[in-house]
């Protein structure tokens, strides 16, 4: 059972980062043509991060803790 | 290999003989480098790094094969210092010693054990000994096993299950912890720091003095940003006192975590739960006609009956899953950053007894501090995440509909 949930765990990381990624990526992208937008930019981009990495965490625990 | 003493200085670099190509080859015994290349040196930089790895691994491994017993045991050692910390425990200690013959000495205070089994029974936790002994109380024994109390026969037997873990009753266990310690403190602490401040805002006419100057942009911040952006003008008042407390609670705790008192509280998936139930019920005692409107009927009067009936048969479970999967999402997020930050740290500086080596103590160090830096940005970053995502739930629940007709 070891194998199949560090690979899980490594999807999941992946699948996390990819879109933490792009989600910062785009809003430096956002800022960069909209300085003044900085703040609210931030903080949309900071919800959206903390959404997925909610997500992210619950499929972390899941793959280390279900089987006991 | 090394003829003389002057190419003994090189060898810190890593294997003399895998630079060869990078310094001059010796004349009179002395090695020149040579100027490199941009390219050459990221080359070398990733070289160094891969050689750094493997030569650690290497050391590690044969280590691990000269010496089997003791690296196990290390290992498992590290793995049960680190979980031990993660967890609440009974009794305040900071570090234990370990003494010449063999035994360990724990520095720290006991705290009260307050345990509810055919009435009250209050101990100090001093009584177990770290786990090691049975404390007997009334003619009840109790152990503790993986900072859990159960109760045991006389000699603190401990029955397993065939998964291992233990089956012996557990009495309701209501004792001041480490973690409810670290509450109380953290609760005091904010108790006299902004009862302070209020009254020096009242003295002094809304003029900030000393540690006012640091905390009033925070507040304003929460203020302005958090709560009247999210909530709505009308309405943030009345979140307010939560909004700020939960915010400066979480911030105040996750910094004690990262002080040598290894403390863990908002580590603690309880603490984290208690924090999301009070948002969940906020959240839903606090909401709105048009919010459980927007539950029960999304679609409004956009469409007749039976054209929502096939649709609602699975948006309402949907939304109303939806209540209980937001605060959810709070207390997994918090408690896992949390508790990752400290696994990190923990596994960094467990790597100094890994290695054994001269590039452990160097590296464990270098790679905790960074950790330590990030994980003081995190503290914050956490506290207002939870803020903010409170904040925007809130306004979710009193949110007036102005536009009912746009549905």
């Amino acid at each position: 059972m070891t194998i199949p949930r560090i690979v899980g765990a490594g999807l999941i990381v992946i699948g996390v980062g990819v879109g933490i990624g792009k989600i910062g990526g785009q809003a430096m992208e956002a800022i960069a043509r909209q300085p003044e937008a900085y703040g609210k930019i931030q903080t949309a981009m900071l919800i959206a991060a903390a959404l997925i990495e909610g997500i992210g965490f619950a499929a972390l625990f899941a793959t280390a803790e279900l089987d006991g | 290999m090394l003829k003389n003493k002057k190419e003994n200085a090189f060898f810190f670099l890593g294997y003399y003989r895998t630079f060869a190509p990078i310094f001059r080859e010796p004349k009179n015994g002395v090695l020149r480098p040579i100027f490199l290349s941009v390219m050459q040196k990221t080359f070398l930089t990733k070289f160094l790094f891969v050689t750094a790895l493997f030569v650690s691994i290497a050391a590690f491994a044969t280590e691990a094969e000269s010496n089997e017993g003791g690296e196990k045991d290390l290992k498992a050692e590290i793995t049960d210092y680190i979980g031990h910390h993660l967890k609440d425990s009974h009794d305040f200690s900071l570090f234990s010693i370990q003494q010449n013959d063999g035994t360990k000495k724990h520095i720290g205070f006991p705290l009260p054990v307050i345990l509810w089994d055919d009435g009250l029974k209050v101990f100090s936790s001093s009584k177990f000994h770290h786990g090691e002994t049975v404390a007997e109380v009334d003619g009840h024994y109790y152990k503790l096993y993986h900072s859990k109390i159960y109760k045991t026969d006389a000699d603190g037997t401990i029955n397993y299950d065939e998964k291992h873990h233990a089956t012996n009753a557990k009495p309701l266990d209501f004792s001041i912890t480490k973690g409810v310690v670290m509450i109380f403190i953290t609760g005091l602490l904010m108790f006299l720091l902004f009862r302070g401040l209020a009254r020096s805002y009242a003295k002094n006419g809304s003029i900030p003095k000393g540690i006012g100057r640091f905390f009033e942009p925070i507040v304003l911040y929460i203020r302005d940003d958090i709560a009247i952006s999210n909530i709505g003008e009308k309405r943030y008042k009345k979140y307010m006192p939560f909004l700020l407390t939960v915010f400066f609670f979480i911030w105040f705790l996750n910094m004690f975590g990262l002080t040598p008192l290894g403390v863990n509280v908002t580590g603690n998936i309880a603490v984290t739960t208690a924090l999301a139930i009070v948002t969940f019920l906020l959240t839903n005692l606090t909401g709105t006609k048009d919010y459980w409107k927007h539950l029960f009927d999304p679609l409004g009067d956009s469409m007749p009956w039976y054209g929502k009936l096939p649709l609602y048969v699975i948006l309402i479970p949907i939304e109303i899953l939806g209540i209980f999967i937001k605060p959810f999402s709070l207390l997994i997020r918090l408690y896992a950053n949390m508790q990752a930050g400290h696994i990190v740290v923990m596994s960094l500086i467990g790597l100094m007894f890994i290695f054994k080596s001269w590039i452990g103590s160097p590296l464990s160090f270098g790679l905790a501090f960074a950790i330590s830096l990030i994980e003081i940005l995190v503290a914050l970053l956490q506290a207002y995440i939870f803020t903010m995502l409170s904040a925007l739930y809130f306004g979710f629940a009193s949110e007036e509909h102005d536009h009912a007709e746009a549905h």
